[in-house]
């Protein structure tokens, strides 16, 4: 179908205007919470709640980040520095350990016959539907010695059932014939994977990136359960803790929101395209 | 989903041969490129969901010096029968049941209104298309946070500005956390926002599988834009609209994060929910097993939301 003369057969124009319209007001109500802290992240303090005033960037300073970085000046407040570090580390080694893992076991699964493959394939798909929220309270039980390190942030998550389904059904649709033509080559299982699998599949790499790691960089519930050491807790955490910290700085707040997301919508905005194809792909399975 | 056709032994003895010696060094490389997964998948998921049933049956605190007791069902008896604790599970799961009746239809409605909007050829729609998906990538934390100011009691707060803008001054503001009858709704508007660009894309992504020959069918009978939505459209996106439906439902029953931080369950209860009450029966109340009881409850539920989905989506493939 070609949308224009759909719409030119429908009187075209005006109906072109008014999408337009209901489309920018829409866009304006999506953006204006985001508007709002930005701005208010550069106000005085005071003037965040000031009613629509909020979005009037007026008086604009940065005093709001300096002060939030120099409220963070000690162990017992924890550092700026250490909850980013924090979510870096813990974020990467979910993203980067659980590519390599996920990848491998999904490749295993997909193209290696092996004993017991079939069960265990049933297994991690029955796996795929169980909600973290489901063993939080028992592995916290588990893990209860644990509390406040880095590895108890990052280690439950680096395996993932969901990720490995992700990359099983991208395995699963490659053509077999490369693959034939580097085992009759001599190259066994791993050399395969690495050097014949893994450079046709980035689509499902970026696409496991993206995902894993807008969790990991989110993740609020299991450092909730796990870690109150200022200095162990990751950005989503902290920011919690320090809405709720009198004196509440709402300008100091929306500068640490501000720094928290920034990264990620940087790179959201460059490689836009492979996000949406990374959530809408992710849809398609199921 | 296809699992992959059982391994048969070929024809021929050499080759026969041949692929049993391939079984079993793919038998090693299999294990062995499995393992590391599968130990964590294991060890951080399997056990713990075992445990989960095992924790239920107990009566657990943590760092007590007594080890847990056998509890029974005694647990599931209080969570669910006693008259002294079944009113806070009861109230969790009415309120999950409100915020996904609310969420479920707004949220996929507004995500297929947007995406309706967007799949056409006009200029400019990957720029909209931006701003709405923008909110996805937002940790909810942080989200929580900023919604929280724009909640703001009194006329300086960010929304009763607006209404009071929009309506010329005859809205009183509102308490919107702070008051039992909008606190639940004002954290789904604010839930909604966050993610029906999600749901939009994956919309937009099975709208580019609907087949167009249709549409230009639909225009030479003369169908309208309603009709060809209707006889088109939605029959197209079913599979799709199932998917975004369960998924919504399921994410609206493991709410959690936006609570912790806006309301902390109240006022009034009104805003506490199973995953919210499991988290502060283990912490606050330091009761592991019963906190265990109340997640396996929360798992059969989101299990019926699963199966459902499944059935839908088969019948679906079987009418196809």
């Amino acid at each position: 179908m070609s949308a224009t003369t759909q719409d030119r057969a429908q009187g075209g124009t005006l109906r072109r205007v008014g999408s337009y319209l209901v489309l920018t007001v829409l866009a304006l109500v999506f953006v204006a919470p985001i508007a709002y802290m930005v701005i208010g992240s550069l106000k005085p303090s005071g003037e965040v709640i000031s009613g629509l005033g909020g979005f009037v960037p007026r008086n604009l300073t940065t005093e709001n980040y300096t002060g939030m970085l120099s409220r963070f000046d000690s162990d017992a407040t924890g550092r700026f520095a250490d909850f980013y570090g924090t979510s870096l580390l813990v974020s990467s080694v979910v993203v980067i350990g659980g590519l390599l893992v996920n990848s491998m076991a999904a490749y295993a699964l997909a193209r290696l016959r092996w004993r017991g493959r079939d069960a265990v394939l049933m297994l991690v798909v029955a796996l795929v539907i169980l909600p973290f929220e489901a063993i939080a309270v028992p592995l916290f039980y588990l893990l209860n010695d644990h509390r406040n390190t880095y590895y108890v942030q990052f280690l439950p998550f680096v395996a993932s059932a969901f990720s490995i389904y992700l990359f099983y059904s991208f395995f699963v649709g490659l053509p077999k014939e490369m693959e034939e033509a580097a085992r009759i080559d001599g190259a066994g299982p791993w050399r395969t994977f690495f050097k014949v699998i893994v450079p046709m599949s980035k689509p499902v790499f970026a696409t496991v990136t993206i995902l894993s790691f807008l969790t990991s960089w989110g993740s609020f519930l299991w450092p909730v359960m796990m870690v109150d050491q200022p200095q162990r807790r990751p950005l989503p955490l902290e920011i919690a803790v320090f809405q709720g910290q009198p004196p509440t700085e709402w300008g100091q707040i929306f500068a640490f929101g501000v720094l928290m997301v920034l990264p990620v919508l940087v790179v959201f905005l460059l490689f836009q395209r492979w996000f949406v194809q990374s959530f809408a792909s992710s849809g398609m399975k199921g | 989903m296809a699992l992959p056709p059982p391994v048969t032994a070929a024809a021929a003895p050499t080759s026969r041969r041949r692929a049993r010696r391939g079984l079993r060094r793919d038998s090693a490389a299999g294990w062995t490129m499995f393992a590391p997964a599968g130990v964590g998948l294991l060890l951080f998921v399997v056990v713990p969901f075992v445990l989960a049933a095992w924790l239920s049956l107990h009566n657990v605190r943590l760092d007590s010096p007594n080890p847990p007791t056998f509890f029974g069902l005694e647990q599931y008896r209080r969570v669910l029968v006693d008259p002294d604790f079944r009113g806070a599970f009861y109230r969790a799961l009415l309120n999950n049941l409100t915020f996904t009746v609310l969420v479920v239809p707004l949220q996929t409605g507004l995500a297929l209104g947007l995406a309706l909007l967007l799949n056409r050829a006009l200029r400019g729609m990957a720029f909209f298309r931006t701003f709405f998906f923008m909110p996805v990538v937002f940790p909810m934390a942080l989200v929580a946070v900023v919604w929280k100011v724009i909640y703001s009691r009194d006329d300086l707060g960010m929304l009763n500005a607006f209404l009071d803008a929009v309506t010329f001054g005859h809205f009183s503001p509102q308490d919107w956390l702070g008051d039992p009858r909008t606190a639940l709704l004002a954290i789904v508007v604010m839930s909604i926002w966050q993610g029906a660009g999600l749901q939009m894309v994956i919309i937009l992504a099975g709208l580019q599988g609907v087949d167009r020959s249709l549409y230009e069918a639909a225009s030479l009978d003369r169908a309208n834009a309603f009709r060809q939505f209707q006889h088109v459209t939605l029959p197209g996106l079913r599979n799709t609209l199932v998917f975004v439906v369960m998924t919504t439902t399921i994410l609206a029953f493991r709410v959690f994060d936006q609570i912790y931080i806006m309301t902390q369950g109240g006022p009034q209860e009104s805003t506490t929910t199973v995953m919210y009450q499991a988290v502060t029966t283990a912490f606050g109340a330091n009761n592991v097993g019963r906190a265990s009881a109340i997640t396996v409850l929360f798992f059969v539920l989101v299990l019926l939301v699963t199966v459902v989905q499944r059935r839908l989506l088969r019948e679906e493939r079987e009418v196809v």
